[in-house]
């Protein structure tokens, strides 16, 4: 099957230090893939890169063939890759609607108001609609950063550590969730949770210090006695 | 009452009550809330830059004085009549709005402050300048015969306030629709989170250049009648003084409400009058003024009243 996204020999420096140092990366159609490794080792950059918000220093990013090295991020999200933060970004002093109708006006939608409420029962905040998004607990404010996401109809979501401060309950819920958007969606997880990714999973990328350590299921990751060594057993 | 129809019915209420003034007040408040009314205009533009969008410009003088010179200049050398006149002053607040937003853009927060700056003392500088264009200094009066639409003479008090009282109330639809507007939502948007509107979809760029323009249109469309009801045009009005006075209505009616601008530009008008009555000190009383509400009411007037009593308030 054609690759949906490719990266080609990404490369980006921050002076001394290779946060990306050579990635090639492909993402098939409709998978779960999860992107992991020990902390720093340069994933949310690869995903940086791959949205658009970090311009690379060498390498090329194609989507479904058509290189898209150039077009700004915002321009990326209008061909369908919608990024949801690490470190949540919301409008906080905006109600839960308008947070996001934004999201959802950006698609031109027929009807705002019905496909916010749907969006929002979605992740579970059903009735939260009028809050001022500063409002919410942490744990929510989470699941509207993911509405925001879908509310983009994205074609592929790319969530980063969307788990964190999450409670085990609304860890389940959003498995599910996940679950039910492929393979309409194709799905890049940055994830620490190791339930989750090896639940989640299609398909796993372990990076290293900026490199790929290893591409493989699940099964195949687990048994990466390199992987094992770096991240895993440790 | 359904909250989209209490909005509308308020704002409605404001122009209805405007309208009766007229009939209510003595001649001379009747002049001076026709002033305010054309300054709340701006000021309604400025509002759309820096309360909605989060520009602050320092520059928005050489909007007004682009409405107000590209008003009286057709007057004075194409002979327009005065509605041509008014429209070629609001286009020309848009171009010039453009024209230094594609520039100033590319910078945000303090530099952009700068950069709005030095372009409305360049755009100052010019009209100086070009003296034999412009009048310099000096400046030149609107010729009576421009200042008639349909026969009407805009010099006369019934008049001048209705042309006022007319540009006021479809400047303040417009900016009610447009707030409430799905672009509207985008704005604020930009003003409260910007990298998270970008990674929505929004080129930050285009959206604030749109609203520049839109503020631009406002700004000249108040200029132009500036020249047109009071029948002056002069540099005075494109100096610094005439980038401040627009924020500080905005900052005292409330940044970010549809009516702040025209409550502030009131409250402001009124009280110059009142203090330079009572003191040739009066600047000092304007400025204890502002100091208490920064204190007391830092949202301005209707921020306050919006974040205690009324938050459905646009």
């Amino acid at each position: 099957m054609a690759a949906l996204m490719q990266a080609l020999g990404l490369v980006r420096h921050f002076g001394g230090l290779h946060a990306v140092d050579g990635v090639d990366l492909v993402l098939e159609p409709g998978e779960i893939h999860a992107l992991i490794g020990p902390n720093g080792a340069g994933k949310t950059t690869l995903v940086g890169l791959l949205s658009g918000r970090i311009v690379p220093d060498r390498g090329r990013v194609l989507l479904a063939g058509e290189d898209i090295t150039r077009l700004p991020a915002h321009a990326r999200v209008r061909r369908g890759i919608a990024y949801t933060f690490q470190i949540t970004s919301i409008f906080p002093r905006l109600s839960v609607f308008d947070n996001v109708a934004l999201a959802a006006q950006s698609q031109g939608g027929r009807n705002l108001a019905s496909s916010v409420h749907g969006t929002l029962a979605r992740v579970g905040l059903r009735g939260l609609a009028d809050r001022t998004a500063a409002q919410l607990s942490y744990g929510h404010q989470r699941l509207l950063e993911l509405a925001m996401g879908l509310a983009l109809h994205p074609c592929i979501l790319i969530l980063d550590e969307p788990t964190q401060g999450l409670a085990a309950g609304e860890i389940d819920s959003f498995r599910a969730l996940v679950k039910a958007l492929v393979p309409e969606t194709t799905v890049l997880l940055i994830e620490h949770n190791m339930d989750v990714v090896m639940d989640l999973a299609t398909r796993i990328t372990v990076l290293n210090f900026g490199r790929v350590l290893a591409t493989g299921t699940p099964d195949e990751i687990r048994a990466n006695a390199a992987v094992q060594e770096a991240y895993l057993g440790a | 009452m359904n909250p989209n129809a209490r909005v509308w019915v308020l704002h409605l209420a404001v122009i209805a009550g405007l309208y009766a003034a007229q009939f209510i007040l003595p001649p001379y408040h009747v002049t001076n809330i026709a002033r305010i009314m054309v300054l709340a205009v701006f000021a309604m533009g400025y509002n759309i830059a820096f309360g909605y969008t989060g520009l602050l410009s320092l520059g928005h003088a050489l909007f007004f004085a682009a409405g107000l010179y590209g008003a009286g200049l057709a007057g004075y050398f194409l002979e327009w009549s005065a509605l041509p006149s008014l429209l070629a002053g609001l286009m020309a607040g848009g171009v010039v709005a453009g024209v230094v937003g594609l520039l100033a853009l590319r910078t945000a927060g303090v530099s952009f402050m700068i950069v709005t700056l030095m372009f409305a003392q360049a755009g100052y500088l010019s009209i100086l300048y070009f003296g034999s264009l412009t009048g310099g200094d000096e400046g030149f009066v609107v010729d009576a015969a421009r200042r008639t639409i349909a026969g009407l003479d805009l010099a006369l008090d019934g008049y001048r306030y209705g042309l006022a009282l007319g540009l006021f109330a479809v400047a303040l639809v417009c900016c009610l629709w447009l707030v409430r507007s799905p672009f509207g939502r985008i704005m604020v948007a930009m003003r409260e989170n910007q990298e998270r509107s970008r990674m929505l979809g929004y080129n930050p760029f285009t959206i604030k250049l749109t609203a520049l323009v839109i503020s631009g249109l406002y700004a000249g469309a108040a200029g132009a009648s500036y020249a047109l009801l009071f029948g002056y045009v002069g540099a005075s009005f494109a100096t610094i003084q005439y980038s401040i006075l627009p924020m500080l209505y905005v900052l005292l009616g409330g940044a970010g409400t549809v009516l702040g601008p025209l409550v502030g530009a009131a409250v402001m008008f009124y009280l110059i009058d009142y203090a330079s009555s009572v003191t040739s000190a009066y600047l000092f009383l304007v400025g204890l003024a502002l100091v208490l509400l920064v204190i007391f009411a830092p949202r301005g007037v209707l921020g306050a009243v919006r974040e205690r009593w009324a938050r459905w308030l646009p």
